[in-house]
Parts: C-alpha cells; structure tokens; sequence
C-alpha cells in the first residue's frame, strides 16, 4: 500500500474541525489509464478540496488482497472512504463533472 | 492446447462427479476451458456448479473458487449446507475458496475508461491462495446488470476466458437463459468449448429439469435431453439412453416364490436379471405375486427394492400377512426396502431418476414395480416405452431382477395395454378373470418366457392362508372348468367311477360263481360217469362168471353123460376164484 498525501496534507490536519476527505484509488501497476486516473483526481481534489483530503493509492498487483475489502472488481477504482456513505468511481476520472457528482463535492464545495 | 478436428482424443476431460453426467459427456467438462451452464431461474445452475467444485475438491482433489456475484457468503455456505457440504469446513482447510463479488449500479459511478483487472486479480488471488484447479463464475452476467458500459465488459469477458483458459482452470460460468440466444447477454459467445443447457418444465402441472448439452467442441457427447433430480444429496442425470443391448446375461435360475410356477417355468423359476411382467386386471392377485417373490428373494438373501405406486408399505405388509406371509420381518433385517409414492407425485422422467438413485443406494437384486401401468398417468405412450426402456436396459446392465405389475383394462384384450413394452419383457404372466356360472375365479398362464420351455397351461390362481396355490384346472371332457364347477364336476367324476368300479367288481363275482357252478356241474356228471363205468364192469364180470358156470354145467352134465364129471368141475372153479 502505498498513502500518497496531498502536499497540504498537514495543514489539513491541523484543521481538525472540517471534515477530512478519505479517498483511496486502486490501480493495477502504472497503466496509462491509472496515470490518467490519479492525475485527474489530483487535479480535482486540490481545485475543490484543498486542503483537506487525503488520497491512498493501492497497487493490487502488490497487494491483490485488498481488493476483497472494498469490492473492487473494475480498474481504476476510486473508493470515497469517509466522509460516509463509502462511494465509488470507476474509470479514469477523466469527465470531471461525474467525478464530482460521485463523489458529491459540489454541495461541499457550494456550501463552501 | 492445440485441437484438431481429426484428433478427438486429445481433450482431456475433468470429471465433474456429478452422477451421470460424466456418462453423458464421456469423462466429464474440457480440463483447462470454461464450460458455460445456462437455464431459467430455478433450473439449478448454481447447485451444479456447487457440485462440480465439491465432487473436485472432496473426490479429485482438485481445489475450488467460487466466485459468487448474487449471494453472499453466509447464503452460500447454506446452500452448500443442503447438499450435504461444510463450506466454512472446506474452507479451513483450503480445499474451497470463496469470494463475493458485490455490484451495486447505485453506487458505482463510473466515468472514462476502465477495465476489470480487479476481478482478474482477485480470482488470480483466490486461485492461488489454495492451488485452484477448479472456477465457478455465478453468475458473471451480474456485471451486466451493474456496469453500463458494454463494450468494455464485453471486450473484458473475453479477456476473462482467455485468461481462465490462460491459468488452466477448468471453469464454469452460468448464465440466466434469454429469449432468442442461449443466455441474456450472449455469454456462449465468449465460452465457445462446451454448453449446457438447463430446463425446468411444467407439463400438466409436474415439473420436470432436464439438462441437453448444447456443444462440446471437440468431443462426441450424448445429445439427448436428459432428465436430473435434485436433491439432499445433489444432482443425478439420467444417462440411460447412453446404454446399447450389450449387457451380459445370466443362466442362472430364481425361484417364483410358487412352487408350481417353477415348475412351469422349465421346473427351476425365472432367469436372474431377466425382467417379468405380469399383467391381470385389478384383484386378479398382482401384488401378491409380487410380494411373493420379494419373500423369496428375502429368503435366499438377496435385498429387493419394491416401488409401490397404490399402496403404502404397511397396508402390503398387513395383506400379505393374511396370505401367510411375514415381511415384516425382511424390512427389519434390511433386506426388503419399500418406496411408496403416488406416481402423479412427479413426472415420467423424475420417477425414473428416482428409481435409479434408489437402485445405486440399495443396490439390489431384485426389483419390484406394482404397477408400472400407473406411470402412464405421467406420459404419453411414447414416452412410456422410452423410458421404460431406459430402465429396463439400466437393470439388465445391473443383472437386477425386475419383476413388473401391469393393470390392464377390463375391456379390450388382456395383451393389449402391455403391448407397447412387451418386446422388453422376459417373461410374460397374465393373471385373468375366469367368469363361469355365478364365479369368479383367478386363472394363471405364461404368455412367452424367452429361453426356456414353459407350460402351456392355464392353472387355477388361488389365494390361501398358506400363500399362493396353483392348481390344474379341469380340463376333461373338452370343458375348462374353474372353482366349485371344477370342485362339481371332479365330485361328480369320482361318484361315476365309484359307481363303475362297484360295476365291473359285480361282474367279477358273477363270472367266479359261473365258474363255481361250471366245475360243480363238471363233477357231478364225472361222479355219473365213474359209476357207470363201474356199473358196466360188474355187468361184465357177471356175464363172465355167468359163463363159466354155463361151461361148469355143461361140463357136468357131460360127466354125468360119459362118467368123468371131476377134472371138468375141478377147473371150472379154479378160474372162478380166480375172477374174485
């Protein structure tokens, strides 16, 4: 497993106040469509959650027993651990408006 | 794998241990391929994956994945559970992997591209924690209904089958049938090697599965539709048409359980593994004989199964106790083994895997049916004479006994209801009503008995306390008479005889006195005879002594003339006494 923090993790955990978005992206090995995938979350995260979120990337092909836990089935897959309800994108994160409808930043970021 | 289609012989098949299925496909599924199972909700496609993994793991050793997609682990291990298997159990002890692959299409959203390595990667993960050979997808068509995008999956399932086929897994995958094509979403498309199909009927309200394999590449495989049974103990197809006329006989004799019926049958009784019907309309004594002859099979202990489809086991055993017989007791030794069912329970071919899945865990020698005419209820004709053959074809094989009841009809010919089976028969007996002055009595002959000489006669089927008797029938002065007219007319045959007997000694003692009187009458006039005899012997002594006196005289009155009378009368005296 390897935990890839976003480079403002720390000033989100010193904010312990708002809620710290959990997000983990499975990949299989460094395929063009994991890149892409990891990329584009990046990108989306720091435009609408700076600050506070934290992305785990897992690499199956290392650790092929995970996949059981969060059901993943189809690669990439982003799994929003927390805040709950646990929610699920699968594909390359590339259409940036279904990224946020999935993982339902908008009335976050709207409230915000 | 490389096949030729010249080189059949060359697929390896793994053995499923389904029962009669490896009979059907000739060893089993295509080692290393995935084999797709397709059929309608409710026709078993799970439970003959589960089977497949459990008969590989427990009897094979060939551990099992199963991969679920509906159920989650807790329904499946109950479900395991009714075949007679410890998932949890297995599972321990690395015989059985499982894994739950849950899709949710509400909470999955998906966006771009994407591929299903995780699925690749944790069945590659399940597979390799226990050393599987063996892969069960149920069912793969799930991701159809949670993804949308279905030119990945499609692209994806065909990679998954490579890849199974990749790993050397044998595989199954099952799929819900659809309207046009084999499966919903054309899963035979991807799994070309092999194809079954699964149905569930209902026909006149009895259901009855049947399993067809639609393909087999590279193999010759059974084509027909074979009827299964699911059960405690898992599925069992019914291979029987699979069977040639081949089966090895038997010169072997067993007794009829009626002393006189063996000696009908060429004095020593029915073939072993021959099959005997007898047919009679109904209380013409069938079931008696049929319990007759489980009696005497139990006797010389041998086990009998007997299928009762009108009567329970203790209403034969009550009966048949009022015919002297105990059987009772052969049910308690284990011996003789009742199945009762009404035959509208289920359908023509379910009877059959009944019976065959009662014969494997009996195996018996003997094999009673009372009646099979009742399996018409659940058939055409047609279907009848298929399936009885089949069984009849599967005793044979088996050297069982089978001894089959047959209701006919009062009207028509006894013969005729049978006829559509007769050529499978053995032996013939036709039990029939004899209706003559104010009776009815039971009449018992032998139609055919293929292999042996047999009588010719009709005998008198009679019923005691001591069991069954047969008897000859009167058959003097060109009349068959039965019951109290037999019973009459011998009566009425000894007084005649007694009456000529008393004759014929009459004149015998007449003829002794004639004789009597003969011989008295014979010495009587002998008696006549001698005295006359004796009478005409004085008379001639007289005459002669007469004589000799005249002489004497004559003599002496010469003497008194010449003077010499002495010397005369001295001679004439010596010869006189002489005479007396």
């Amino acid at each position: 497993m390897k935990a890839v923090s976003s480079g403002k993790g720390k000033k989100a955990k010193t904010d312990s106040t708002e809620e710290i978005w959990n997000l983990r992206l499975y990949v299989a090995g460094q395929t063009p469509k994991s890149i892409a995938a990891f990329a584009n979350l990046k990108k989306i995260c720091e435009e609408h959650l700076a600050g506070k979120y934290r992305i785990e990337v897992i690499d199956l092909l290392k650790n092929p027993q995970l996949a059981k836990g969060d059901q993943i089935f189809a690669i990439p897959t982003l799994v929003r651990r927390l805040p709950p309800p646990i929610k699920k994108i699968i594909g390359d994160l590339a259409n940036t408006e279904r990224v946020l409808v999935g993982l339902d930043i908008r009335s976050v970021s709207g409230l915000v | 794998m490389v096949k030729t289609k010249h080189d059949v012989d060359v697929l390896e098949k793994c053995p499923t241990g389904i029962r009669g299925l490896d009979e059907i496909t000739k060893g089993g599924l295509p080692r290393g391929r995935p084999t797709l199972i397709c059929g309608s909700a409710g026709s078993g496609k799970t439970l003959f994956a589960m089977e497949f993994l459990m008969r590989g793991a427990m009897d094979y050793g060939e551990p099992g994945v199963f991969m679920t997609f509906e159920e989650t682990p807790e329904d499946l291990a109950k479900n395991f559970i009714s075949l007679g298997f410890d998932l949890p159990d297995m599972m321990s002890r690395g015989l059985i992997a499982t894994d739950h692959v849950k899709i949710e299409r509400n909470e999955v959203e998906e966006t771009g591209e994407y591929d299903l390595e995780g699925l690749f990667i944790r069945l590659g993960d399940a597979i390799d924690s226990i050393g599987a050979k063996r892969v069960v997808l149920d069912t793969i068509e799930a991701l159809f209904s949670g993804l949308s995008n279905a030119t990945i999956l499609r692209a994806e399932l065909r990679r998954l089958f490579h890849w199974l086929k990749d790993r050397g897994v044998t595989a199954i995958a099952t799929g819900e049938s659809g309207d046009k094509m084999l499966t919903r979403y054309g899963l035979e498309e991807y799994v070309a090697d092999c194809v079954i199909f699964l149905d569930f009927r209902i026909e006149e309200q009895i259901s009855t599965r049947r399993l067809r394999i639609v393909k087999y590449r590279g193999s010759s495989h059974g084509s027909d539709e074979y009827p299964f049974l699911i059960d405690e103990s898992g599925l069992s197809i019914l291979p029987i048409t699979s069977l040639g006329l081949d089966y090895p006989v038997s010169t072997e004799h067993i007794a009829t359980g009626v002393p006189k019926l063996d000696t009908m049958l060429d004095g020593k009784g029915f073939y072993r593994g021959s099959t005997i019907l007898v047919s009679g309309t109904s209380g013409t004594g069938k079931t008696s004989m049929s319990a007759t002859f489980a009696d005497a099979a139990c006797r010389r202990g041998e086990r009998c199964l007997y299928f009762a489809f009108e009567e329970s086991p203790s209403q034969i055993i009550r009966n048949m106790s009022s015919i002297g017989m105990d059987l009772a007791r052969w049910v308690k030794k284990g011996l003789l083994k009742f199945h009762s069912t009404r035959p509208s329970l289920y359908g023509l071919e379910m009877h059959l895997v009944t019976f065959r899945k009662a014969i494997e865990e009996f195996n018996p020698q003997v094999f009673i049916v009372d009646p099979i005419s009742n399996l018409s209820a659940a058939g055409t004709a047609s279907e009848v004479k298929s399936i009885l053959t089949r069984l009849i074809d599967y005793l044979k094989m088996k050297k069982i006994s089978t001894f089959l009841t047959d209701l006919t009809h009062f009207t028509g010919s006894l013969e005729h209801t049978s006829e559509e089976i007769s050529f499978l028969i053995d032996t013939w007996i036709l039990l029939r009503d004899i209706e003559l002055n104010g009776e009815r009595n039971r009449g018992l002959y032998i139609l055919k008995c293929r292999g042996m000489a047999h009588s010719n006669q009709i005998q008198e089927f009679l019923l005691t306390n001591q069991g069954i008797g047969l008897i000859d029938i009167y058959t003097g002065s060109g009349e068959v008479l039965t019951g109290s007219a037999r019973a009459t007319q011998e009566a009425g045959e000894k007084a005649s005889e007694l009456a000529r007997r008393r004759e014929a000694d009459r004149r015998l003692r007449e003829q002794e006195r004639k004789r009597n009187a003969l011989e008295t009458k014979i010495a009587a006039l002998r008696a006549e005879f001698d005295v006359e005899t004796e009478e005409v012997h004085l008379m001639a002594e007289e005459e002669q002594t007469r004589q000799a006196v005249q002489v004497e005289d004559r003599l002496d009155m010469a003497h008194l003339r010449k003077g010499k009378p002495s010397a005369v009368r001295q001679s004439a005296r010596k010869r006189r006494g002489k005479g007396e």
